[in-house]
């Protein structure tokens, strides 16, 4: 025992449990306010946290320096600096990132998401609103609504927020004027009737001098409905987690020794007692909860959002990833699902291209099999036909998923309908969708299983199955290269295939051009007809210019990662265009051909190829020679 | 005084747990750095609960600038032992040998050779791919964007442009080799919610967050304390004992005082609730320039 524990022994005063007491009950909201540059977001949230007496002395010093060193509020204290916190951004006058505060009042408890208005920022603004209750708009009285206010009021239903305030800012740059007021609220009732908010109010404030914020405004006295913080303080936060089916998606298995296995995680939604009977989501395994472990003792029961630990009555088999939900109220589970996406990355989402889909605690491989419809939220939110998606576009896609997950629909269950796409190359979160319903149910289907297989098939021709997988640029050599490969091949007695990439396009690939999406689709079919081939028990040639890593990826994954062997023809692109065997550098340096590799459009090197042919530095034949030898060590000739 | 099921304690708590876990199950080579502070013991608190009956999975590091007041590092063994967990200590070897100090070379040169340079010395060595910091959001204006798992590129450097946007509760751990993670537990707790946790769960603390006699000089108006004799007196000054606690605990050279006679938990709460300067003013590091902090990061200080 230290000497700090011994200290808690003296009692606290009554005064003070009672503070702490009626701390402790406060409910919470979380918030996010939103809105164009400049409506004033930054003052607001600066407002709140000083009239809820949040700032300290030295604080207040900070501020008013500052204030008068670069604020734009003229001689008065410019709140907007309390929040600005990047100086990156405080240099550039604007805000760019998500940013998190917190305040209290005598009522409730506050996490405000300050989401920034530049227009390129609708993924900030989703990250805000994905874990928020209530959006605060905010709108320059002098302005109006605007194309941002019907955006953000959109990403806001979209993404579940459930309480709308319509804060019409600035009301002191219009003469507190009621008629300007009701305007701009019937213009927006008009709009926002299409979406599903649970309560919408509109408020006439002014953040900078604080009116109808904490306080009613001497200044309307024809305003009668609640002050900002009155609405905020009142809304319903009853949090109806706890009456939807349980959901326990498993993080964790807790097994410390050999007699306790227990299963770590948060719980989704609904409640938990032992004795319940559940089912494990995937497999359709069923038990019964043995107990609710916690550090503070075991639980009778345990409700949404409670950071527990379940051991069950059977051994089952159960790992991160699994959702356990009850045997009479299971989730959907599906390898094919219909979601909306939001892609939040500089480089467009491509069809075809797998990443990584995070949802709960499993990850498993995806991709879009189709962009149903882009929702132009820039206009009245039209479908509009896509091929990709770009950063900051909405989509309502088909995924196809490496292997089943356990979901319910985002609208019914806000806790299991979400996911994540994340890049496999680069790690970094590209996206982030809502899941509407599977397209097929995966537990029914299984792999039809064979009796011939490719290593018998394989065998009678006396060799291994390998898919060769030559990439450069156009002109670095790749199909002669191949050629001289596959006549040494040949006479050697293998029996190979060659996919050359100009060939492919005649037949099976006729339909495709030269985009990125249709590249990636390219790259797809190759692979799969490379696979085809590979179970057939032939060394496949492929000479493509697959210029992207991430398909070339997953042409090896197709293929599996021991019969892969890639081959990086590697001809600077110099010494390609010198070259210029077909004359198309010409003709794409003049501007004739569009998303030429090299030009107009990029290569990715590979990092690590089995092995790198420099055609700088020997003549082809001996380059085959070199592959063909490598072909051998890996046992690929038998 | 346990904590109700339903609070806003327990709110937190669960956040946290949940926070924790997911980390331990995404990387491979998980560690807390460990400071010894309130947020530190809170957070090593949640940790045991994050996976009881089970053992911490990961061992504490404490980056050890050789300048903590005496009481830290007995605390910090003591902690150690009591739970049985695995303490690596870890000092930036170069700056021993060259005599960084507080006095000679200024709290942010000090800092950087101390702190932010051992840090990574001491994740390099040990390739840990994520490290648990007990970092609040409310602590700081550049923290208020700080992710709950926040990317750190090979370098340590963290780019406020190049972060990962967090959606929901769920979080992307993933790095490649060499990159890191920090995960910050705590971002959602403020410093009332802190005590007010430590109070409900009387969680062991440092005895110099308690009001006692010390030595002190009053510096440029903070409160240093003389925690030995390596402390370097100005002309005329004399130390003085005055009764007096810590906020936040450092450097003791770094860390200034305040006149108190909160030697309860509960005397600090009800302290906490009157004061008027903030946390961070008791850390002479901030106070250098506007957005310290912020550049402070970008060199991979935590
Ligand atoms: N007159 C007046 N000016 C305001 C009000 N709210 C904000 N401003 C000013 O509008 C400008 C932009 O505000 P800021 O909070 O930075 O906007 P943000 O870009 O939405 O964060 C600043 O110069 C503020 O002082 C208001 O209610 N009345």
């Amino acid at each position: 025992m230290t000497a700090a524990a011994l200290k808690v022994a003296a009692p606290p005063s009554d005064a003070l449990v009672d503070y702490l007491e009626a701390q402790e009950r406060k409910g919470l909201l979380r918030f996010l306010t939103c809105g164009s540059v400049d409506d004033g977001k930054s003052t607001l949230i600066g407002r709140l946290l000083y009239d809820a007496k949040l700032l300290f002395e030295d604080q207040l010093a900070t501020l008013e320096r500052e204030s008068r060193r670069i604020g734009t509020a003229g001689d008065d204290i410019d709140f907007a600096l309390l929040v600005d916190g990047l100086e990156a951004e405080r240099e550039q006058g604007i805000t760019i990132d998500v940013a998190y505060r917190f305040f209290a009042t005598s009522a409730r408890k506050f996490i405000v998401a300050d989401t920034p208005g530049h227009e390129q920022y609708t993924r900030n603004m989703v990250t805000g609103a994905s874990t928020a209750d209530l959006a605060i708009l905010l709108v320059d009285a002098r302005h109006g609504i605007r194309a941002q206010t019907r955006r953000h009021a959109f990403l806001a239903s979209l993404l579940g927020v459930r309480h709308l305030v319509l804060a019409i800012n600035k009301i002191d740059l219009v003469d507190y004027s009621a008629v300007r007021f009701r305007e701009i609220a019937a213009e927006f009732e008009a709009m926002a009737g299409k979406f599903r908010f649970e309560s919408r109010v509109a408020i006439p404030i002014s953040a900078r001098f604080g009116d109808n914020v904490s306080s009613r405004s001497a200044a309307m006295p024809w305003y009668d409905g609640p002050t900002l913080i009155g609405h905020l303080e009142t809304v319903p936060v009853d949090d109806d987690r706890a009456e939807k089916p349980f959901r326990f998606p498993v993080q964790w298995v807790n097994r410390p020794n050999l007699d306790f296995r227990g299963f770590s995680g948060t719980i989704a939604s609904g409640t938990v007692r032992p004795g319940d009977r559940i089912a494990v989501a995937a497999s359709g395994r069923t038990t019964t909860v043995a107990r609710i472990v916690t550090a503070d003792g075991d639980l009778a029961e345990a409700r949404a959002g409670a950071a527990v630990t379940l051991t069950l009555a059977d051994e089952v088999d159960i790992s991160r990833g699994d959702v356990l939900a009850p045997a009479t109220a299971r989730p959907e589970v599906s390898d094919q699902v219909s979601a909306t996406l939001v892609w939040m990355a500089d480089q467009p989402l491509l069809p075809g291209r797998p990443y990584l889909l995070k949802i709960g605690g499993r990850t498993v491989t995806a991709s879009v099999t189709a962009i149903k419809y882009r929702i132009d939220i820039n206009s009245a939110f039209e479908h509009l036909a896509a091929r990709d998606l770009k950063l900051n576009e909405i989509a309502v896609c088909n995924l196809a998923l490496s292997g089943p997950i356990a979901f319910d629909a985002y609208e019914v269950n806000r806790a299991t309908g979400a996911f994540i796409l994340i890049d496999r190359l680069t790690n970094a979160t590209v996206g982030a969708g809502t899941l509407s319903f599977g397209l097929r149910r995966a537990t029914n289907i299984h792999w039809q299983a064979l009796d011939v297989t490719k290593e018998s098939r394989a065998a009678q021709k006396g060799q291994k199955p390998a898919v060769v997988c030559f990439t450069g640029l156009s002109g670095s050599g790749k199909s002669s290269i191949a050629n001289i490969v596959e006549r040494k091949l040949q006479a050697e007695g293998r029996h190979t295939m060659l996919l050359d990439g100009d060939n492919v396009r005649h037949g099976l690939n006729r339909d495709l051009g030269f985009t990125e999406v249709d590249r990636v689709e390219n790259i797809r079919r190759v692979g799969e007809v490379a696979r085809l081939f590979v179970e057939a028990g032939l060394i496949v040639l492929v000479s493509f210019i697959s210029p992207f890593r991430a398909e070339r990826r997953l042409a090896r994954e197709l293929a599996g990662d021991d019969t892969f062997i890639e081959v990086f023809v590697d001809t600077p692109v110099d010494v390609c265009r010198a070259r210029d065997v077909k004359g198309l550098y010409a003709r794409a340096d003049a501007g004739l051909i569009r998303n030429f590799t090299g030009v107009d459009s990029p290569y990715e090197a590979p990092e690590n190829p089995e092995i790198r042919l420099d055609t700088t530095a020997a003549d082809p034949e001996k380059l085959a020679d070199d592959l063909i030898a490598l072909l051998r060590e890996r046992g690929v000739l038998g | 005084m346990a904590i109700d099921r339903y609070s806003h304690l327990k709110r937190l708590e669960d956040e946290s747990i949940h926070i924790l876990r997911e980390v331990v199950a995404e990387v491979s080579n998980p560690v807390m750095l460990y400071s010894i502070g309130k947020d530190s013991a809170v957070m090593l608190h949640l940790a045991r609960k994050a996976f009881f009956p089970g053992r911490l999975p990961f061992p504490l590091l404490h980056v050890d600038t050789t300048w903590k007041f005496r009481d830290m590092i007995a605390f910090r063994d003591e902690t150690a032992r009591r739970i049985g967990a695995e303490l690596i200590v870890h000092t930036n070897p170069d700056g021993l040998a060259q005599n960084i100090n507080p006095f000679d070379h200024g709290s942010s040169f000090y800092t950087h050779i101390m702190k932010t340079e051992a840090l990574k010395q001491a994740l390099d060595k040990y390739g840990f791919d994520a490290a648990f910091g007990g970092a609040r959001r409310d602590e700081e204006k550049s923290r208020a964007k700080e992710r709950i798992l926040s990317f750190r590129d090979a370098n340590h450097g963290w780019d406020p442009k190049n972060q990962r946007p967090e959606l929901w509760n769920l979080y992307n751990g993933r790095v490649r080799a060499g990159e890191s993670i920090r995960a910050f537990p705590l971002s959602n707790w403020t410093e009332l919610d802190i005590w007010q946790y430590i109070l409900a769960e009387d969680i062991p603390i440092v005895p110099l967050y308690f009001a006692a006699e010390r030595p002190v000089v009053e510096r440029d108006g903070q409160l240093i304390m003389v925690d030995d004799d390596r402390f370097r007196l100005r002309p005329g000054e004399v130390p003085q004992n005055r009764r007096v606690r810590f906020r936040t605990l450092g450097c003791y050279p770094l860390t200034s005082a305040v006149d108190s006679d909160a030697t309860t938990l509960a005397d600090i709460v009800a302290e906490m609730l009157v004061v008027r300067t903030s946390e961070r003013a008791g850390r002479l590091i901030d106070h250098d320039e506007a957005g310290s902090m912020e550049k402070k990061k970008r060199e991979g200080y935590f």
